[in-house]
């Protein structure tokens, strides 16, 4: 039991956290100049081999490693030290609830590739957002800098408004699978549904037979267009990411809150956005995008359709490795999509930003609930 | 097995140290944390106490946590007005400190 | 001594030296917000061992998340920085306050000092099921009056903080 939470995390550690977040940066810098019709960062090099540009991380981290650490005059010592760790812990322990893998039974075991899975998930990922934002209030106060002050504060209420509106916007997602833990939402997508089911019951004829085999894959995104569009953007703005970057515009407030750090506290504070991105994806994916699960082929029909050429352990070793390669495609693709939106929009002004938060979205997902539940109290005959 | 009366022990520990916050320090902010430290003290006697007498199996008794839900609904309720008085309080006079603020006094 | 028993103590240290670090800590107030922080993580660690889960998680994203933030706000908005020395006197209420921490322990446990072991916890307690069950079915009356009183509250922190223009 301990030792499969061990693996689980050293697997996430080590693949997720310190694989792919520098892969995620070599992402934005490759993906911007493809986009820009440039060529982007591709001249760090080891003998002559350039790989693309994939070498830049590692010259990033060295270059981050051998700067000098300054802290300002003036500055309270501690809290400046600390800011980046505070930042940068709840954006790595958040994966600890993200299921990577099914729900399989090997050997008679159960086992579900997931760290965590508590009764209470989808909140703790809340919780420790809020506990992320004292990593950049503290940061934007220590640093005895105006610039750094207007920052954090920008950010401390950016993020207290978008974690309300993050919460109401999935709870049409919780209402429709009934449950707040993540791998029983990614279990619950794994199948389909036939999306003119609710008609029947509304009008209470039966539907006929060519109009019955459409289905799509019960993915959260089929059931909750709206609010995968309100998540996506609360939780971009949750993290800062750009448009929504007026706590560190570039152009505005300097480097708003990190201003006054360098070398690697500054890298802590570079690494913990990109972990972030690479969280956001991953919980996008469980929750709208249908998780591990491959579209229109739920766990049994391939495990079934293995099984039968090989043997049955075999069979779940392949399935488990498909289920992986779903899950990262789609962490790619909602990566995509993220570098996509951040580098076509520009940066929202900051009562913009505010406004969007309070007054276009809350009103929004407060609908959402109410025609969610008026859905599903229609589809399930009116009960 | 976490031992319940320690659980109240603390609570009421910590409730003693809000009161002396709001005793002797004069910052009203400081003071207002204090204020948020005793109800949290409350909060955790009432989930002791919940934990005490859970109920029974098809009569579960959540009445303790919520009734802290509502202590902590309330407490957001004070914190925001509490604080927009002391941002009024301090555009008139400039100061956070209670003693500046003796115009009722004899 | 069980690991719950020893997170038990290991949290409620970190709840008494936080708190105190609150109250104690006269010239920086930010650090005494982050004290307080300190503190409510503590407790919602306390209220994990204690079985109540969703309490927990409230209690983080709430009072950690958005009321102790709500203070920070303040405190940086209005630029405080502290300098609230204390008088002579003070040492005499902190006395006083010492005095009345011993007798609010010693009643404590003179009171609560045998108290039964927990009982075994029906299924589900704690969880967000029942406590929703049982705010949209025994306490409907009191949701509503609560968010009658949120948006007193809102109205009027609002209007405490406008500027007046002209």
């Amino acid at each position: 039991m301990l030792i499969g939470v061990i693996i689980k995390s050293l697997f996430i550690l080590i693949v997720m956290v310190a694989g792919l977040a520098p892969v995620i940066t070599w992402i934005e810098r490759k993906q911007s100049a493809v986009m820009q019709d440039r060529i982007g960062a591709n001249r760090a090099d080891v003998n002559g081999i350039t790989l693309l540009g994939l070498l830049h991380p590692l010259a990033d981290v060295f270059k981050l490693i051998s700067k000098e650490d300054v802290v300002p005059h003036g500055a309270n010592r501690i809290m400046h030290l600390i800011s980046p760790v505070i930042a940068a812990v709840p954006a790595v322990i958040a994966f600890a609830v993200i299921p990577f893998g099914g729900v399989y039974t090997i050997g008679g075991e159960t086992i579900s590739l997931v760290a965590a899975n508590p009764d209470w998930g989808l909140l703790y990922i809340f919780a420790i957002g809020s506990i992320a934002m004292y990593g950049t209030v503290m940061a934007g106060w220590s640093s005895n800098n105006n610039w750094s002050l207007i920052g954090g504060l920008r950010a401390s209420a950016q993020m207290i408004s978008y974690e309300v509106t993050m919460g109401l916007s999935v709870v049409g997602v919780f209402m429709v699978f009934g449950t707040l833990q993540l791998q029983d939402m990614a279990v619950a997508q794994d199948g389909t549904f036939r999306i003119f089911g609710f008609l029947e019951n509304l009008f209470g004829l039966a539907l006929p037979p060519w109009l019955d085999w459409i289905s799509l894959p019960a993915w959260g995104v089929f059931y909750q267009p709206l609010g995968f569009v309100m998540f996506l953007t609360t939780i971009m703005a949750e993290n800062k990411r750009p448009p929504f970057d007026t706590p560190e515009g570039e152009s505005e407030i300097i480097a708003g809150y990190h201003l006054e750090y360098s070398g690697m506290r500054f890298g802590l504070f570079f690494m913990a956005e990109f972990i972030e991105v690479l969280v956001i994806a991953g919980l996008m994916t469980t929750i709208f995008l249908g998780g591990w699960s491959v579209p229109w082929l739920p766990t049994e029909t391939i495990i079934a359709a293995v099984a039968g050429i090989f043997g049955e352990g075999f069979a779940t070793g392949i399935c488990i490795i498909v289920h992986f390669l779903a899950f990262m495609l789609k962490v790619v693709f909602m990566i995509w999509l993220q570098m996509a939106l951040r580098w076509t929009l520009p940066r929202f002004r900051y009562d913009q930003v505010m406004d969007l938060c309070w007054k276009i979205i809350l009103p929004l997902s407060i609908a959402n609930i109410f025609v969610t539940g008026a859905v599903i109290l229609i589809s399930e005959g009116g009960a | 097995m976490v031992p319940l009366d320690h659980v109240i022990g603390l609570s009421a520990i910590l409730f003693t140290i809000g009161v002396i916050g709001v005793l002797t320090r004069r910052n009203l902010i400081v003071m207002l944390m204090s204020i948020e430290l005793m109800l949290n003290a409350v909060n955790l006697a009432f989930v002791g106490f919940n934990r005490l007498w859970p109920g029974e199996p098809g009569a579960i008794a959540m009445d303790g946590q919520i009734f802290v839900l509502m202590v902590i609904a309330v407490a957001a309720a004070e914190v925001a007005v509490g604080l927009g008085i002391v941002i009024s309080l301090f555009r008139n006079r400039s100061s956070v400190n209670v003693e500046d603020m003796s115009l009722l006094r004899w | 001594m069980t690991a719950q028993a020893f997170l038990f103590y290991a949290f409620a240290v970190l709840a008494v030296i936080s708190a105190l670090g609150m109250v104690m800590n006269v010239r920086n107030t930010v650090a005494g917000a982050m004290s307080l922080v300190i503190t409510m993580v503590a407790l919602a660690g306390i209220y994990v061992l204690l079985e109540a889960h969703l309490v927990a998680v409230i209690q983080i994203m709430v009072y950690g998340g958005a009321i102790v933030v709500l203070f920070l706000f303040v405190v940086m908005l209005l630029n405080l920085r502290s300098d609230d020395f204390p008088p002579r006197r003070q040492r005499l209420m902190k006395l006083a306050g010492v005095a009345i921490g011993v007798f609010a322990l010693s009643t404590t446990f003179r009171l609560f000092g045998g108290l039964p072991e927990p009982p075994l916890l029906p299924e589900g307690y704690g969880g967000y099921r029942e406590v929703g069950l049982a705010l949209y079915t025994d306490y409907l009356l009191l949701v509503e009056m609560i968010s009658l009183l949120l948006t007193a509250a809102i109205v009027g922190a609002l209007i405490l903080a406008q500027r007046r223009i002209g």
